[in-house]
């Protein structure tokens, strides 16, 4: 019986806690049983399971951050109606330390992260006019890394217990005296397979940029969003491996004893704040860089105009993501570096906005000089630049170092980072998802429904963060439980609960929006439902398997645009067969094995962790003697597609 | 897919050089990977020593030279398969490539000697930060190496089955940068963690 207790559920257990258990076996079972009734498999198999095509792995992407975000936000509500009201009792002080662990993390690593490097590879190769990507099955894998990943955290919740040390993780408190159950090693793990697959994206996603782009596109004549993707990659590239290192120290401190990060024996706490932040910062701006490209799109789109200051754009993203790795101290001015260390992080810090400045003055004037068109994408694009910059300033009050020891982890600090993720990352993904629906699916998304949602999350943005600074500057401390009522939080917190439950029906309604909208919006949307200008909208909605028929001449950031107004020659060459890749369950299975692996080496199963590293290894010789030339799609079948979609483009 | 036939093979088509230019930025992950060891080594080794050994007590200065001179050697050897390859001497090659490979599993011996040596002197894992970070670091860079020659004797069969071309000339190519690479880390470890060491 040993053995199994150490998949209980310590430290606590509650009714809630079954609840969801039977909830996951419950839908687990419909899953499987609708799929065998509607002989469903076989098309998820070999439709989508094996793809390796770069638009529905990117849709996959996308489906499981939007799942991440309902669990995500699950979390949230929870943790705002444990403090809605003074003194509550509906969390105790660890089912609140897991519940806003699990909330960070999964909203910043599967689920931003994922709805980034979904759209990146939904619109990258389409915006360079390439048919897929570098490595279509090393994408597949990343896909799949990341999905073992969030599974295998998401499985803390039912087996074991999830981490309870924040999404920062700070040791001691992440160390096993102060967090024994296996929590933490699911943190690692989790992070560890995602962590790697995501950095093969970045690999991946520099290749295509820099090699596949069209004919005649010069790096200066990418499309904004591509240009966020290349230097987004970049970062990932050189931010990623820290944290691997990182998490196998974290890892060998939990479960093989070592020294890195105790306060015995040589071991420094702080190193791990250290590596955390070096990676954790640049992180950031993984997360709002590729966001930035998105609203350079939508806003030239829908001001009617080309973009104001492309290279003042590019240069002021270069300047951000180098200065990105030089500023992780300001995350904790509190921990004692001396007064110069923290000047010079403060500095830098500060100039850091004025990169940002730049950018949020391009928009402003690109809406300056157009004919403005309010379709749901472009308010929150609107939206977006008020609200982010609200958020850049209360980072630059942050940014003062003597100030922050007023600030620092406080409610203020909350405030400051949802308020620059919120209206900067999920606006934009909500929006740049709405703006390609039809490219993904062929259909637009109801406008009346998409506004409704929209006016739902910003007010429910504002009033459930805004709060925030107020009670943050008198004093009140983040992650804690609660509050006793002679604090006066208590009608702010009230507020913020509101908010929250805005936002909640916000997102729910985008999720109807869908629904509804498959039923009843028509499907003759045409090629070109938004009058777009760059060179993804020249081919069909949807996408067909090949991209482009025929491969693209580029003379512009614009191409499109220029072939509709211009009577540029987009499509010089002729019809010819094109060569793709095969598709293959070798990426799936390859980290199902990772997951098996992940998931032993949390409880120690040393017999398992074995057996699933020799499986790691079998399947890499597989793949080394695989041979795999991929296949041609014929003329003929091309033209006869192109034909269907009413002449070749 | 052939492009340009005045390419050297490893080269000569579209895959292969996005192959080699995907290699290429790996390895710039793989740089900033041991640039952490390293900082959280320099870190450490003055201020984590805590009660166990410090660097230069335990290192000792024969086998790591023989190390050194083993895989700087076999650095060599694999750019003379290459060079043989170049100019498609497929056996010359292979057997460069094996030469390559026993000096990294004698390179590999005399790492797991000098671990037990360790071992002995009261240095493991468990000591202390310094001593975590120290074997960390020798250990990352040692599973590399051993990941290598696995994958070197996959491509040796592969050469032997299929002869050369331009998939087996690729990864020829590819397996040789990554050995490289594994040897500008290991003069760093050299210089940095032992000669400094030892002052
Ligand atoms: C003008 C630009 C920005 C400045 C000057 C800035 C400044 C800061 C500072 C000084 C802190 C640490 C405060 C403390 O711990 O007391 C902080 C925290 C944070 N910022 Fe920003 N920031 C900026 C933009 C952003 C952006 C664009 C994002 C994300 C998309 C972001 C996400 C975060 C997060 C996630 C945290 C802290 C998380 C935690 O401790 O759990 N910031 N910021
Ligand atoms: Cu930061």
């Amino acid at each position: 019986m040993d053995f199994f207790d150490r998949f209980s559920i310590p430290p606590h257990d509650d009714p809630m806690l079954y609840a969801s258990i039977v909830a996951i076996a419950i839908v687990s079972i419909a899953i499987v049983v609708g799929l065998t009734y509607f002989k469903k498999w076989g098309y998820l198999w070999n439709e989508w399971l094996t793809t390796v095509d770069h638009k529905r792995i990117g849709i996959m992407y996308i489906i499981s951050a939007l799942l991440m975000l309902f669990r995500g936000g699950a979390d949230a509500v929870m943790m705002r109606l444990q403090t809605a009201v003074p003194d509550n009792t509906f969390l105790d002080a660890q089912h609140y330390n897991e519940v806003f662990t699990t909330h960070g993390v999964v909203m910043i690593i599967f689920m931003a992260m994922a709805f980034i490097i979904g759209m990146m590879n939904f619109v990258v190769p389409l915006q360079i006019g390439a048919r897929d990507v570098a490595f279509p099955r090393l994408n597949a894998l990343s896909f799949w890394l990341y999905f073992a990943g969030a599974m295998l955290f998401n499985l803390s919740f039912v087996v074991g217990g999830s981490p309870d040390a924040g999404w920062t993780n700070y040791y001691p408190l992440a160390g096993t005296d102060f967090s024994e159950h296996v929590g933490v090693n699911y943190y690692n793990w989790a992070l560890q397979i995602s962590g790697i697959g995501t950095l093969m994206t970045g690999i991946n996603f520099i290749a295509t940029i820099m090699k596949m782009r069209a004919p005649g596109m010069k790096l200066m004549k990418m499309p904004m969003f591509t240009w966020s993707a290349l230097i987004t990659n970049l970062i990932i590239v050189f931010a990623f491996p820290v944290l691997t290192i990182a998490l196998l120290m974290g890892t060998f401190d939990r479960q093989f004893f070592t020294n890195f990060f105790t306060t015995s024996d040589g071991g420094m706490d702080m190193m791990w704040a250290n590596l955390f932040w070096i990676w954790g910062h640049p992180e950031v701006y993984i997360l709002i860089l590729p966001a930035f490209g998105i609203y350079s799109q939508i806003i030239s789109t829908f001001s009617q105009r080309n973009l104001y200051g492309y290279k003042s754009m590019v240069a002021s993203m270069v300047v951000i993501s180098l200065l990105s790795f030089l500023v992780w101290v300001h995350h904790f001015f509190t921990m004692g570096q001396g007064a110069v260390a923290n000047s010079i992080f403060s500095i830098t810090t500060m100039a850091i906005a004025v990169p940002t400045g730049i950018k949020i003055f391009n928009w402003l004037l690109t809406m300056w000089k157009g004919k403005i068109r309010f379709t749901t994408p472009m308010m929150y694009s609107v939206a977006f630049i008020p609200l982010f910059t609200i958020g850049g300033v209360t980072g630059v009050m942050l940014a003062m170092a003597s100030a922050d020891y007023q600030y620092h982890n406080t409610m203020f600090l909350v405030a400051h980072f949802h308020n620059v993720i919120i209206p900067g990352v999920v606006f934009a993904m909500i929006a740049g998802l709405i703006y390609y629906w039809p490219k993904m699916f062929g259909f637009m998304l109801n406008e009346r429904i998409g506004k409704w949602a929209f006016w739902n999350i910003v007010i429910g943005f504002c009033l459930a963060f805004f709060p925030m600074y107020i009670t943050g500057l008198n004093g009140q401390a983040r992650r804690m439980y609660t509050y006793s009522e002679s604090t006066g939080f208590g009608p702010l917190s009230m507020v913020s609960f509101i908010g929250a439950l805005l936002l909640a029906v916000g997102f729910v309604l985008i999720v109807y929006n869908v629904y509804y909208s498959f039923r009843h919006a028509p499907r003759n949307v045409g090629d070109d439902p938004w009058n777009a200008r760059s060179l993804e909208w020249a081919t069909h909605n949807p996408v067909p398997e090949y991209n482009f028929a025929i491969t693209p001449n580029v003379n512009s950031e614009e191409a499109f645009w220029d072939y509709k107004k211009n009577g540029h020659d987009l499509f010089k060459g002729k019809i010819e067969d094109i060569h793709m890749p095969n598709n293959s369950g070798w990426s799936i299975i390859f980290a199902g094995i990772f997951f098996v692996f992940g998931f032993c080496f949390v409880f120690h199963v040393w017999a398992g962790v074995i057996i699933a590293f020799l499986g790691i290894i079998g399947c890499m010789i597989y793949r080394s003697f695989e041979k795999d030339d991929g296949h041609h799609i014929h003329k003929e079948e091309i033209e006869e597609t192109e034909k269907k979609f009413g002449g070749a483009k | 897919m052939k492009h340009d036939s005045n390419l050297p093979l490893e080269y000569s088509t579209e895959t292969n050089e996005m192959n080699i230019l995907g290699f290429w930025i790996f390895l710039g992950a793989e740089i900033m990977l041991f640039a952490t060891l390293f900082t959280t080594y320099f870190v450490y080794v003055d201020r984590g020593v805590g009660n166990g050994p410090a660097g230069s007590e335990i290192f000792e200065l024969t086998p790591v030279m023989i190390e050194t001179i083993l895989l700087l050697t076999s650095s060599f050897t694999i750019g003379l398969a290459v060079h043989a390859m170049r100019i498609n001497r497929v056996k010359a090659m292979i057997g460069f490539m094996i030469v390559t490979l026993l000096l990294g599993a004698g390179f590999i011996s005399l790492e797991v000697y000098e671990f037990i040596h360790y071992y002995h002197e009261g240095a493991t894992l468990q000591t202390s930060g310094f001593t975590a970070i120290l074997l960390t670091t020798l250990g990352t860079h040692g599973a590399h190496v051993t990941l290598g020659l696995f994958w070197g004797i996959m491509i040796i069969i592969q050469t032997l089955r299929n002869g050369l071309n331009a998939r087996t000339a690729n990864k020829s190519f590819i397996f040789s940068l990554y050995w490289h690479f594994l040897d500008v880390m290991w003069i760093f470890i050299f210089s940095f963690i032992y000669l400094k060491g030892m002052m």
